[in-house]
């Protein structure tokens, strides 16, 4: 059985781990080298570099990232964070990661999604929403696509762009709920379903992230195919293999590290 | 010496640091006479079925991937890299295949999410000097829109649900193919490239 994959974030700047809420504030975390290793150790399904770093030296620092993480881990993971263009999609595939996150730059050059599909394959290329809620806690809530970290509104419906994404290529869509991002107070499961129930491809959920049993609400709930988490795994609130514990209990379906003497 | 050949698609990196993290030196071609030469080769692939044919054709390749496989030296192919081995496939118009498996390679049926992603489970139907030492139903990373359908049961070594039942491993002789990726399979993917590069003969 397909198991529900566990997916720890880092979010990386300058080379260095940060943490941020709500795309805002950020502070040093530590080594992202480091913190790779241990998820690996504690049995990620997936890991989840997202890049802030601005400057221009930028492409040198996620290359060299990319091919640091992926000489200490062997479980897939995605780089995000201002991947710009086609280059920025190469260089990130041909370091060693698996899948490129591409977020505001689709917004503004949506044949980039095309593009890299076309070139890459559909299961290298991360279509990814920061969404917003609008219309509160109505019964038919409607989602809108912001970018730039979620500071610009683009008048775009979320799962109409969903829905483009997935036509143009992408295999995979990440939501990342800007409303729930850094409170720790759950996902937005409703987003997640929405979404889930319109498009085939795998969705990973993002943004809220206050525990286990959140993630078994988006999981479940949700139809997520994936939960991504930062500070709670981050801070050791919750382990990897804890939170695994719980949604077995649940009845989720979950993938337990496997230690073999090579 | 392994071989790990490129026929244009990308990351096969990891694959070459899962044969180092295991003990084995690996290089990286696009050289025929490089594949002639070579002791095991390995055939990584993403990206389109059609597209790596159309590379591997253009390279020069497909003569000594098929002579390095007649000759029975150990053989590895991974996700598209197992696909190719087969006749034919329907992703994307119909494209011959290298035709060392009869049998097509199918998109996944309607009901399930394509293209399916993560971990999945595969329970070994015959044993086989690859995956000695993994244990049954033990999960591994997936990530195709495409499986593969042998003419031939005995071609099956190992099977994955996802919608069906389908071929997750492929063998003949000392020649193979991966549905999921071993190089990001943590302990146990390294254990089947360990196994590759130590016992299969």
């Amino acid at each position: 059985m397909l198991a529900k994959r566990i997916i720890p974030c880092l979010d990386v700047k300058n080379g260095r781990n940060v943490r941020g809420v709500r795309f805002s504030a950020d502070r040093d975390a530590g080594d992202p080298v480091d913190l790779a290793r241990r998820y690996d150790e504690e049995g990620a399904d997936e890991l989840v570099l997202y890049d802030i770093t601005a400057s221009a030296e930028k492409r040198e620092i996620v290359a060299d990232l990319v091919r640091q993480v992926s000489e200490q881990v062997f479980i897939p993971f995605t780089v995000g964070g201002g991947v710009r263009t086609f280059d920025d999609i190469r260089t990130i595939i041909e370091g060693g990661a698996e899948k490129a996150s591409i977020n505001s730059a689709a917004v503004r050059t949506p044949e980039l999604i095309t593009r890299g599909a076309e070139r890459f394959g559909t299961q290298a290329i991360v279509g990814s929403i920061d969404a917003v809620r609008r219309g509160g806690k109505s019964e038919r809530p409607e989602w809108e696509v912001v970018i730039n970290g979620g500071r610009t509104p683009t008048g775009k419906d979320v799962l109409e762009w969903a829905l483009e994404l997935v036509d143009r290529g992408a295999g995979e869509i990440v939501l990342n709920s800007i409303d729930a991002d850094g409170t720790r107070e759950g996902y937005d499961v409703e987003l997640n379903r929405a979404v889930a129930e319109l498009v085939d491809v795998p969705i990973v959920a993002s943004g809220g992230s206050g525990g286990p049993e959140h993630m078994y609400q988006v999981l479940h709930r949700g139809k997520a195919s994936a939960a991504l988490a930062a500070s709670i795994f981050h801070y050791r609130q919750y382990s990897i293999p804890q939170v695994k514990a719980y949604l077995a209990t649940r009845g989720v379906c979950v993938r337990r590290r496997v230690r073999v003497e090579l | 010496m392994i071989v790990i050949v490129d026929c244009g698609a990308g990351n096969l990196r990891s694959v070459q640091k899962g044969f180092e993290r295991v003990g084995h030196a690996a290089s990286i071609t696009d050289r025929p006479e490089d594949v002639n030469s070579a002791a095991r080769v390995v055939l990584p692939g993403v990206g389109a079925f059609g597209d790596a044919m159309v590379n591997l054709k253009a390279g020069g390749l497909i003569e000594p991937l098929l002579d390095s496989i007649d000759s029975g030296r150990p053989f590895l192919g991974i996700c598209v890299g197992l696909q190719l081995l087969f006749s034919e496939s329907d992703e994307m118009g119909r494209h011959r295949g290298l035709g060392v498996f009869p049998g097509k390679v199918r998109r996944f049926p309607d009901g399930v999410r394509v293209p399916q992603i993560g971990w999945n489970q595969v329970r070994i139907r015959r044993q086989t000097p690859l995956l000695e030492g993994i244990p049954d139903d033990a999960f591994f990373y997936f990530v195709h829109s495409y499986y593969v359908d042998p003419d031939l049961e005995s071609d099956c070594v190992a099977t994955t649900d996802y919608a069906l039942d389908y071929t997750s491993v492929a063998g003949r002789g000392a020649a193979y193919g991966l549905q999921f990726h071993p190089e990001k399979s943590q302990d146990l993917g390294l254990l089947i490239l360990k196994n590759f590069a130590e016992r299969v003969c």
